[in-house]
């Protein structure tokens, strides 16, 4: 478990972090979102004890990190691909933070086997990919069977074999009892992974929610219906709480009714209707209805 | 336990555990010790820095002994002083132990290395320590190989081209020979403090350099009535106890002198482990 309570981190003027505060639960994934530069890694980095709080708690599995007698027990961390040295191959970068615990070589070449390493273990790390680094990341968060597993952006720069490899891990992880925080900008990866959010945006907690409660509450959930008659059926459904779009095409999006009601009035004024589709908002329209105003850097003149 | 090292498998259906099963044990010193020492044995640097040394101390001890009129010894050059002349290349060596001293720690702020080192001991301090042991216990052991193998390579040419036989009994001999590899091992040291406190390579070896070569230089073409501090410039001082050849003038005693430099590598190392302590990775 990890316990965030009122948390802020400044650099200098800037506040990064600013008062946050949730709590990552054990047995599930919790996918961490946020725009860029919404603080998720510095977050992360305060979690692993690596930056120092302004303010705030951080517990992992309720103890403060930096105290745990046995580190690598509590909280298995993937910061940045970028996180090993060139200069070493991989099994050498994994047995130097193996032996701090006491873990063994036979764990060593299981997490090499594990994220799929074993034919470049002996290869300068250097010279990796960043699939291949972020392999070798997930390998050494993992090391030492952590009851934390902390993930910043996992599937960066991972093949869709690796993707998948990553959504079937984190899940089994969580199977186990596991905590498992997860950060991606990849939405659609996220949806099929995480089943709680924890949304970041400025530094400051948007919203905690399960990824159902987060999609539904978003607009683009509602029904989609194809008729000739576009302005009648407006006519016949308005109603406070309902909005009707139409596009100019014979496609019409209703929200604040349900497909059965509209199905039935439409029956009832004998108006034809060729397609009744119940929608739902992607969590990528989710996220981006809820982050537009805590962007922090924009593409472009888009705003 | 078994799900996680099998990536094909889907997820069992099973409630979650309260306390799932882990691998690690606790942190200990000697375990941070053997990790360094992992990385450290494994870098292909480590073994070319290594090599290096020795070949400049050896090398140019034998080149010394090999070339020019052959060592007397004589009341104002002291069998001792012969064979600091030949343990010249100390003075080189030391640039190459110092590189490998500021490398230890930059090095791993350059690669982001480090946020996975202290991720893992998140106390901090255990990873300086074992990297001063690591490194101490490497160099002090391989560069005393080297000075003895100097000793005996440089006198036994000396006297085969008619120069004073000199003898580890000599007065100072011994010192000058075992002082040169003390001398080295707290080179190393103070460059690994200057790594972790200054974090970047290029600012690290800087400052090596500047202390150990550009101002002792500096400081010897000044005019000798400006120069008091001279004897306890870090070089001078740590010369003191093997007897570097470019030290002119006024010298503190061999243990005194050593002291100084130690005192150095205690200042700056202490420096480091509060940097190390309160600053973000």
């Amino acid at each position: 478990m990890i316990e965030i309570d009122g948390l802020t981190k400044r650099y200098g003027d800037k506040t990064a972090v600013d008062g946050l505060s949730f709590v990552v639960e054990p047995g599930v994934v919790t996918g961490f979102l946020g725009p860029n530069g919404a603080g998720k890694s510095t977050t992360m980095r305060m979690i692993a004890g690596l930056d120092r709080p302004t303010s705030g708690t951080v517990r992992v599995n309720g103890k403060h990190y930096p105290k745990a007698p046995a580190p690598m027990a509590e909280l298995g961390i993937l910061l940045d691909a970028r996180s090993v040295h060139p200069g070493l191959s991989a099994r050498s970068n994994l047995l130097a933070l193996a032996r701090t615990a006491g873990i063994g070589r036979r764990r060593v070449d299981e997490v090499i086997e594990l994220a799929g390493l074993g034919e470049v273990a002996g290869t300068r790390a250097g010279g990796f990919s960043l699939g291949m680094g972020q392999r070798l990341g997930v390998a050494a968060a993992l090391l030492g069977r952590p009851q934390t597993v902390v993930l910043d952006e996992p599937v960066n720069g991972l093949d869709p074999d690796g993707v998948r490899w990553i959504r079937l891990l984190l899940k089994s992880l969580a199977a186990e009892g596991r905590t498992v925080l997860v950060s991606s900008h990849l939405m659609s990866e996220m949806a099929q992974t995480a089943t709680q959010l924890v949304v970041l945006g400025r530094g400051k907690l948007i919203t905690e929610a399960s990824v159902e409660d987060f999609t539904g509450h978003a607009t683009g959930t509602g029904v989609l219906v194809r008729t000739p008659e576009t302005v009648r059926l407006g006519q016949l459904l308005a109603a406070p709480g309902i909005t009707v779009i139409n596009d100019g095409t014979d496609l019409v999006r209703v929200s604040g009714t349900t497909a059965e009601q509209i199905g039935t009035a439409a029956w009832r004024a004998h108006l034809p209707v060729y397609e009744l589709t119940p929608t739902h908002a992607s969590l990528e329209e989710a996220f981006m209805q809820v982050t537009q105003d805590s962007i922090e850097y924009h593409a472009g003149a888009t705003r | 336990m078994s799900a996680v090292t099998r990536p094909g498998l889907a997820p069992a259906p099973m409630a979650p555990a309260p306390a799932p099963a882990t691998a690690a044990g606790p942190v200990t010193q000697v375990r941070v010790v053997r990790a360094e020492w992992t990385k450290l044995r494994a870098l292909r640097s480590t073994r070319w820095c290594a090599l290096t040394a020795a070949v400049l101390i050896v090398g140019l001890g034998a080149a010394i002994a090999g070339s020019g009129t052959a060592y007397h010894v004589s009341p104002g050059d002291s069998a001792a002083k012969g064979v600091s002349v030949a343990l010249l290349g100390v003075l080189f060596a030391q640039l190459v132990l110092g590189v490998v001293g500021v490398l230890a720690f930059s090095g791993e702020y350059g690669t982001g290395m480090i946020r996975a080192t202290l991720a893992v001991v998140p106390s901090r301090l255990p990873v300086l320590w074992a990297k001063l042991i690591v490194l101490a216990g490497l160099v002090l052991p391989v560069t005393l190989l080297c000075a003895v193998v100097d000793f005996f390579m440089a006198t036994a040419l000396e006297s085969a081209r008619g120069g004073s036989a000199i003898s580890l009994t000599d007065p100072g001999v011994l010192r000058t020979v075992v002082g040169s590899s003390l001398y080295l091992t707290v080179i190393v040291i103070i460059g690994l403090a200057l790594g972790a406190l200054l974090r970047k390579t290029a600012a690290g070896l800087s400052v090596f350099a500047a202390v150990f070569f550009v101002v002792p230089i500096v400081v010897g073409a000044l005019p000798h009535k400006i120069t008091g501090f001279a004897p306890y410039l870090p070089s001078n001082a740590g010369g003191a106890l093997w007897g570097n050849p470019l030290t002119t003038g006024h010298e503190l005693g061999p243990w005194t002198g050593f002291a100084v430099l130690c005192g150095y590598a205690v200042v700056l190392t202490g420096l480091a482990a509060w940097r190390l302590r309160r600053r973000d990775a």
